[in-house]
C-alpha cells in the first residue's frame, strides 16, 4: 500500500523526517501516518501479544494502531503533523 | 509548580463537529459563556475536518462539506465561544469538572452544564486478515483523501455498506487511483428502496448519482450482496476475497472472487461514541437502527443525568445535517435551563429548529438502513479470527470465556482482557457485545462496558508536563 499524493493539492514546504536513521521526504501539514504511507512504509509496529504486523487503521485517533515513537515519545502518527527533522523509531517494534 | 487552574464557564461542549459547533454557537448567542473543546487543531469534526495548515486545493475549489466546515469555523471564530483545540479530555467528574491534556499542558474547566458531541466511530466486523497493514477503515480512507489529499493505495478495494462506499470509490477514481472492486453488503434492491429517502435531499442525491456515474465510467466491478471473507498478504494486504451473502449478512456459499490489491478500505456502518454519557452513568438504551447503545434523552438532548446533553452522531447515527440540528437544540436547551433564554424565546427558536429536523428524517433513515448492522456477520466470524486487535484475542477465546461463565460484556472483559487495550474497546466493543448476545439472548442482556476514566488514553508525560522530582518540596528533617 503506497498512498498517492493527489494532483491539485497545494502542499506545505518540503520537510525531511528521519525514520530509523534514513531520510524520508514529506510536506508540511501532512500527518506522519499519511507521510509514511506515501513513502511506502506501511508496517508501523507489531502487536504486543502475537507479534502480528500492524499499520495505521482508522486515521482518526481511535484505534491506536499507529502509536509509535516520535521524537522520543509514543505518539499517534495519524494525529501528529510532520516537521523538519522529526525522528521516528520503528526499529525494535517492527 | 503552579496548581492547575480550573476555568469556570456556563457550558462546556466536548467535540467540535457539526453538533458540538452548533451547540456552542446557539448557547453563546443566548448569552452563555461557552468553552468548546476538541482533539483537532481546528473545529469541523471528522465530516467537516479542516485541511491542515500547509495543505490546500490549488484551484481553491471546495466541495460542499468543505464549504460547510469553513462556514462553521468562521462562525466559531466570530463568536464569543472560547475555542480549545488540540486538547484531549481525559476525565470528567462532579458537575462538571473537565480535565484536558495537550502538548501545551493540562487545563481544567468547570461548568454546571455539559454537551457531549463526540461523534461516531466505525463498525468493522472482523474477518481473517483485517489486522494486516494496508487494511484501513472506510472513514479513514475519507480522511486520507479529504484532509491529506492522498489516495490510500495504487489499487484499492472498497467494501462494506452505505453511501460512504460510493463516496470513497468515486474519490479514489477522481484522485487518480484505481478501484479494484466495490464489495457492497446491500443489494441493488436495497439501494432502490433507499432512493425515495435519499431523494428528499436532492443536492446529496445528485452528488450520489455523480459518484455512481464515475464508478460506472471507470468500469469498476460492483459486487452487490457480497462481503469480504479474507484479506491475505505477507506483511501487508496483497489480495482480498469476497463471497455472496444474504440480506442478513450471512454467507450464502456462492462463488468467491479474489482481487489483487495493495489497499482495502472497509466499513460496516457507524457506532455512536457515547462514552461521556456512559462514563457519567447516564441512562442508555440499545437501538440497532441508531447504531448501538445510545443515551436516553428528550427531544432537546437532555440526558437522564442533570446538566448533561447529548447531540449528533454520538447520541444517535443520523449524519452531519441532523447533527447540526440536534446540536443546536442541545445548545438552546442548555441556555434555557441556565435561565439565559425565557420560555417564549426558547419555544420560538426550538420550534423552527425542530421543523428543520423533521425534514432530515427521510434521508437519514434511508442512509441508516443501508448501514444497518447485519447480525449474521457476527455469527459467521471464524473461531481463529482476531476480534480484539489491541490484545490479539480471537473469537475462540471469547467463546471460551463465555463458556466459563462470562454472561455479560464486563465479565467477559475481566475473563479475556477484551477491551482492555489502548483503544479501550472502541474497535471491538460492538462485535464483542454481539458475540455475548448470541448466548445472553439480546444486546440488552449482553450490556455495555462500564465507562471509566481516562476517557482517552493520555501519555503520562502530558499529564506531568514539566514536572520534576526536584520540584517536590522536601520538608526539613526533624531534629533528632
Ligand atoms: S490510525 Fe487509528 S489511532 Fe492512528
Amino acid at each position: 500500500m503506497t498512498a498517492q499524493r493527489m494532483a491539485g493539492i497545494g502542499r506545505g514546504a518540503p520537510v525531511s523526517i528521519v525514520v530509523d536513521g534514513s531520510p524520508v521526504e514529506a510536506f508540511g501539514g501532512e500527518s506522519l501516518a499519511a507521510a509514511l504511507l506515501a513513502a511506502n512504509i506501511v508496517q508501523l509496529r507489531k502487536s504486543p501479544r502475537e507479534g502480528g504486523v500492524r499499520g495505521a487503521f482508522c486515521f482518526m485517533g481511535v484505534c491506536q494502531e499507529c502509536a509509535i515513537i516520535v521524537d522520543g515519545t509514543v505518539q499517534q502518527a495519524c494525529l501528529v503533523p510532520v516537521h523538519d527533522g522529526m525522528t521516528v523509531t520503528l526499529r525494535g517494534s517492527v | 509548580m503552579a496548581l492547575p487552574l480550573v476555568l469556570p464557564f456556563d457550558l462546556v461542549v466536548i467535540g467540535a463537529g457539526p453538533a458540538g459547533g452548533a451547540a456552542a454557537l446557539a448557547a453563546s448567542e443566548a448569552g452563555l459563556r461557552v468553552v468548546l473543546i476538541d482533539e483537532s487543531a481546528a473545529p469541523g469534526g471528522q465530516v467537516y475536518r479542516a485541511m491542515p495548515a500547509g495543505l490546500s486545493h490549488s484551484d481553491g475549489a471546495l466541495g460542499p462539506d468543505e464549504r460547510a466546515g469553513q462556514a462553521l469555523r468562521e462562525a466559531i471564530a466570530a463568536s464569543s465561544v472560547t475555542w480549545k483545540g488540540g486538547a484531549r479530555v481525559w476525565s470528567i467528574s462532579g458537575r462538571y469538572r473537565i480535565d484536558t491534556a495537550s502538548t501545551a499542558g493540562c487545563e481544567s474547566f468547570e461548568a454546571p452544564r455539559l454537551v457531549a458531541a463526540t461523534g461516531a466511530h466505525e463498525r468493522i466486523v472482523p474477518f481473517p486478515g483485517w489486522t494486516l497493514p494496508g487494511v484501513i477503515g472506510l472513514a479513514g480512507a475519507t480522511i486520507l483523501m479529504k484532509s491529506q489529499g492522498m489516495v490510500p493505495g495504487r489499487r484499492t478495494l472498497v467494501a462494506g455498506c452505505g453511501p460512504l462506499l460510493a463516496a470513497v470509490a468515486a474519490k479514489i477514481i477522481a484522485g487518480g487511483g484505481e478501484v479494484a472492486a466495490i464489495v457492497d453488503l446491500s443489494s441493488r434492491a436495497d439501494w432502490l428502496k433507499a432512493l425515495p429517502g435519499l431523494a428528499s435531499r436532492p443536492a446529496l442525491l445528485k452528488q450520489g448519482i455523480n459518484w455512481f456515474l464515475a464508478i460506472g465510467m471507470a468500469r469498476v466491478p460492483v459486487l452487490f450482496r457480497h462481503t469480504i471473507v479474507r484479506a491475505e498478504g505477507e506483511n501487508a494486504v496483497a489480495s482480498v476475497t469476497a463471497s455472496p451473502v444474504d440480506g442478513n449478512g450471512r454467507l450464502s456459499g456462492g462463488p468467491e472472487r479474489t482481487f489483487e490489491v495493495d489497499s482495502l478500505a472497509v466499513g460496516h456502518g457507524l457506532v455512536p461514541g457515547a462514552e461521556i454519557p456512559r462514563l457519567l452513568r447516564s441512562k442508555l438504551a440499545f437501538s440497532a437502527a441508531s447504531g448501538g447503545w445510545i443515551p436516553v434523552r428528550d427531544t432537546f438532548g437532555r440526558c437522564s443525568v442533570e446538566g448533561l446533553y447529548a447531540a449528533g452522531d454520538g447520541a444517535e447515527i443520523a449524519g452531519a445535517l441532523p447533527a447540526a440540528i440536534t446540536g443546536r437544540l442541545a445548545g438552546l436547551a442548555a441556555a434555557r435551563d441556565s435561565g439565559a433564554l425565557d420560555s417564549a424565546r426558547f419555544e420560538i427558536l426550538s420550534e423552527v429548529t425542530l421543523a428543520a429536523f423533521r425534514k432530515t428524517l427521510a434521508f437519514s433513515g434511508a442512509a441508516r438502513d443501508l448501514m444497518r448492522p447485519r447480525p449474521a456477520m457476527i455469527e459467521d466470524i471464524a473461531p481463529d479470527t482476531v476480534v480484539c486487535r489491541c490484545e490479539d484475542i480471537r473469537r475462540s477465546e471469547i467463546e471460551a470465556a463465555i463458556a466459563a461463565g462470562a454472561s455479560e460484556v464486563n465479565q467477559l472483559k475481566h475473563f479475556s482482557r477484551c477491551g482492555m487495550g489502548p483503544c479501550q474497546g472502541r474497535m471491538c466493543g460492538d462485535t464483542v457485545a454481539g458475540l455475548v448476545a448470541l448466548h445472553a439472548g439480546s444486546r440488552e442482556a449482553a450490556g455495555y462496558w462500564t465507562g471509566r476514566p481516562p476517557l482517552r488514553p493520555v501519555p503520562l508525560s502530558m499529564l506531568l508536563g514539566e514536572f520534576d522530582y526536584s520540584d517536590i518540596p522536601v520538608p526539613e528533617p526533624a531534629p533528632l
